[in-house]
C-alpha cells in the first residue's frame, strides 16, 4: 500500500509509516522562505507537542520556526540538512525533510489535509 | 510583513513595470512597491554581484538639486557659499570638494543623533556651480528634504528630481558592461560623477555604490529607465537584483542600513563613523551637536557600533541580545543574517566600548540560548572599490 502524505495550513507534510511520522516542509514552503542557510533541529529523544517548536529554519532574509502539526517523540532527525541546508530547497519533499515523530496518536495525522484539499488550500491563497 | 490594506498607498519607481516582468517578487518598502527578489533568489543574487554585475532599481531613494537662492562670484565661490550652508547640517567636508566629487555624510539632529545619511556631490559642470546633487534614504526623504529646505530658507532652494530614476548598476564587471553603453565611464574614479548623453537624454553617472563593489549609480530621466535598463540587462553579465541581496550585500560591506544601524539616537561616534566628520570641521566645530559629538571624540562614547561574527552557524538577527562573559546585557544586534560570500553568519550591533576589540568574546540570545560569537573587523569581505 501507497504511504499517503498530509499537509497542514503551514505548509508542512506528514507522512505516517507504522507509528513512524515524517515531517517536513512543502514545495511551496521551501519556495516561499528562498535559500534556506541554516536548519536546527530537535534532540532525539525530545518530546513535542501538537504545535509546539520542532525545528528552526532560518533563510538568507529572515528566521522561521516549523511546528510540529502532530505530537510525538522525536525518533530521528535529518542531520544532513543541517550540514547542507540547501537540501531543503533541493528536494523539500524527499531528502530535505526534517525530523520522524513516534507518533502518539495516529488520528492527528487524519485529520491533516489530503494532498487535494492541500492543493486547493494553495489554490485559494 | 507590512499590511495589505496599505498597498493602494504605495508609489511605485517607473521601473516597476520591469521590474514585474523579471519576475520580481514585489514587496512594499518605504512606501514603494519594490522587488525583494527576482527568480534567481538572494543567495544567487548576491554571488552574481560580487562576480559580475547586478542592476538595482534604487528610483526609491530621494534625488534633488540643493542650489544658491543669489548666486554670485566665481565657480569656487558659489561651490564655497552653497557648501558652507549644507555644512550647517552635516559633519562631512564639503567646501574641499573638488568639481565631480562625492562625499558620504550625515544630517545631524541637535542632540548629534543621526537623522539621516547621504551622499553630496559637487556636480562637475560650470555652470552648476553654486549647486549641490543629494541622494538620501527613500524611507526619510521627505523629513530630510523638508529639514533642508527649512534650515536654510532664503538663502538655498530644494528642487526634488522626482521625474528622475536611479539605477546601480554593482560588481566587478559594471565598468566593462557600462563603457559599452556611455563610453568613457571606465575612466571615472571612484567617487566622482560625471554627465553622459544617451539617446539625447542628459544622464549622471556617479562612480559609488553601496555593495562594498565597484559600480556605477546613474541618474536618468524616469521615461527612459526602462529601455536604458533593458539594454544594460541584454549583457550576459547582468542580473536583476533585489532589495534581499541588496541588504546582504551591504551588511558583507559593513555598511550601515538607516533605521536599523543608524538613527536619531545614535551618533557618527557611536556608530563609528567619525571618518565621515572632515578635519576641518573638528576644528572649527559648527556642525549641529558638535560640542556633544567631539566631547565623545575625545572621551569616549557609551556604545560603539561592531562588526559580529558569531562562532557557529546559526545567524543572529536585528534585536539580538548581546551578552559579555557574565550574561549581563551588553547592546544589541541591529543588523544581522547570513552572508552569502562569507558563507557564514555576519551581523552588526552596538557594544560597551571596553568590549569593541576586534576578537572581544561576546555571546548571542538566540532562542533562548547563548551562542558564541566575536567582534570581528569590517567589512566581513574585502572591498573592490575602484582605484585608478
Amino acid at each position: 500500500m501507497m504511504i499517503e502524505t498530509r499537509y497542514t495550513k503551514d505548509h508542512e507534510w506528514v507522512r505516517l509509516d507504522g507509528g513512524i511520522a515524517t515531517i517536513g516542509i512543502t514545495d511551496y514552503a521551501a519556495e516561499q522562505l528562498g535559500d534556506v542557510v541554516f536548519v536546527e533541529l530537535p534532540k532525539v529523544g525530545k518530546a513535542i507537542e501538537k504545535g509546539g517548536e520542532a525545528a528552526v529554519v532560518e533563510s538568507v532574509k529572515a528566521a522561521s520556526e516549523v511546528y510540529a502539526p502532530i505530537a510525538g517523540e522525536v525518533v530521528e532527525v535529518n542531520s544532513a540538512i543541517e550540514g547542507e541546508p540547501a537540501n531543503v530547497n533541493a528536494e523539500p519533499m524527499g531528502a530535505g525533510w526534517f525530523i520522524k515523530l513516534k507518533v502518539k496518536n495516529a488520528a492527528e495525522v487524519g485529520a491533516l489535509m489530503t494532498e487535494a484539499q492541500y492543493r486547493d488550500y494553495l489554490k485559494g491563497l | 510583513m507590512a499590511e495589505p490594506a496599505a498597498a493602494e498607498h504605495l508609489k511605485r519607481t517607473p521601473i516597476y513595470a520591469l521590474n514585474v516582468e523579471l519576475g520580481g517578487k514585489i514587496v512594499p518598502f518605504a512606501g514603494y512597491e519594490m522587488p525583494v527578489q527576482f527568480p534567481q533568489g538572494i543567495l544567487k543574487e548576491h554571488l552574481h554581484t560580487r562576480a559580475a554585475a547586478g542592476l538595482f532599481d534604487v528610483s526609491h531613494m530621494g534625488q534633488a538639486f540643493l542650489r544658491l537662492e543669489n548666486a554670485s562670484g566665481d565657480v569656487d565661490t558659489r561651490h564655497d557659499a552653497i557648501a558652507g550652508l549644507i555644512e550647517t547640517l552635516v559633519p562631512g567636508e564639503i567646501k574641499g570638494l573638488k568639481p565631480g566629487q562625492i562625499r558620504y555624510t550625515l544630517l545631524l539632529n541637535d542632540q548629534g543623533g543621526i537623522r539621516d545619511d547621504l551622499m553630496v556631490t559637487r556636480p562637475a559642470d560650470p555652470k552648476f556651480a553654486g549647486t549641490l546633487f543629494l541622494v538620501v534614504n527613500a524611507g526619510t526623504k521627505d523629513a530630510d528634504f523638508a529639514h533642508i529646505a527649512a534650515k536654510l530658507k532664503g538663502r538655498a532652494r530644494l528642487d526634488r528630481l522626482e521625474d528622475q530614476a536611479l539605477i546601480a548598476l554593482q560588481g566587478p564587471k559594471a565598468a566593462k558592461v557600462l563603457e559599452r553603453v556611455l563610453p568613457g565611464v571606465a575612466a571615472m574614479s571612484f567617487m566622482t560623477i560625471a554627465p553622459f548623453t544617451w539617446e539625447r537624454a542628459q544622464l549622471f553617472v556617479s562612480r559609488s555604490g553601496y555593495t562594498g563593489e565597484d559600480g556605477y549609480e546613474i541618474t536618468l530621466p524616469g521615461n527612459i529607465a526602462v529601455p536604458f535598463a533593458r539594454v544594460l540587462l541584454a549583457d550576459n553579465d547582468v542580473a536583476p537584483i533585489g532589495l534581499g541581496a541588496r541588504d546582504s550585500l551591504r551588511l558583507e560591506a559593513g555598511l550601515c542600513l538607516y533605521g536599523h544601524d543608524i538613527d536619531e539616537t545614535t551618533t557618527p561616534v557611536e556608530a563609528n563613523l567619525t571618518w565621515a566628520i572632515g578635519k576641518r570641521r573638528k576644528m572649527e566645530k559648527n556642525f549641529p551637536a558638535a560640542d556633544i559629538i567631539m566631547g565623545q571624540l575625545f572621551d569616549g562614547a557609551k556604545r560603539l557600533r561592531v562588526g559580529v561574527k558569531p562562532d557557529g552557524r546559526a545567524p543572529a538577527r536585528e534585536g539580538t541580545e548581546i551578552v559579555d562573559a557574565n550574561g549581563a546585557i551588553v547592546g544589541r544586534i541591529t543588523s544581522g543574517g547570513f552572508g552569502p560570500s562569507v558563507n557564514g553568519p555576519i551581523a552588526m550591533g552596538y557594544v560597551r566600548p571596553d568590549l569593541a576589540k576586534d576578537g572581544t568574546p561576546l555571546g548571542l540570545v538566540v532562542r533562548g540560548q547563548t551562542l558564541p560569537a566575536r567582534v570581528a573587523p569590517m567589512p566581513f569581505i574585502p572591498k573592490r572599490f575602484h582605484k585608478p
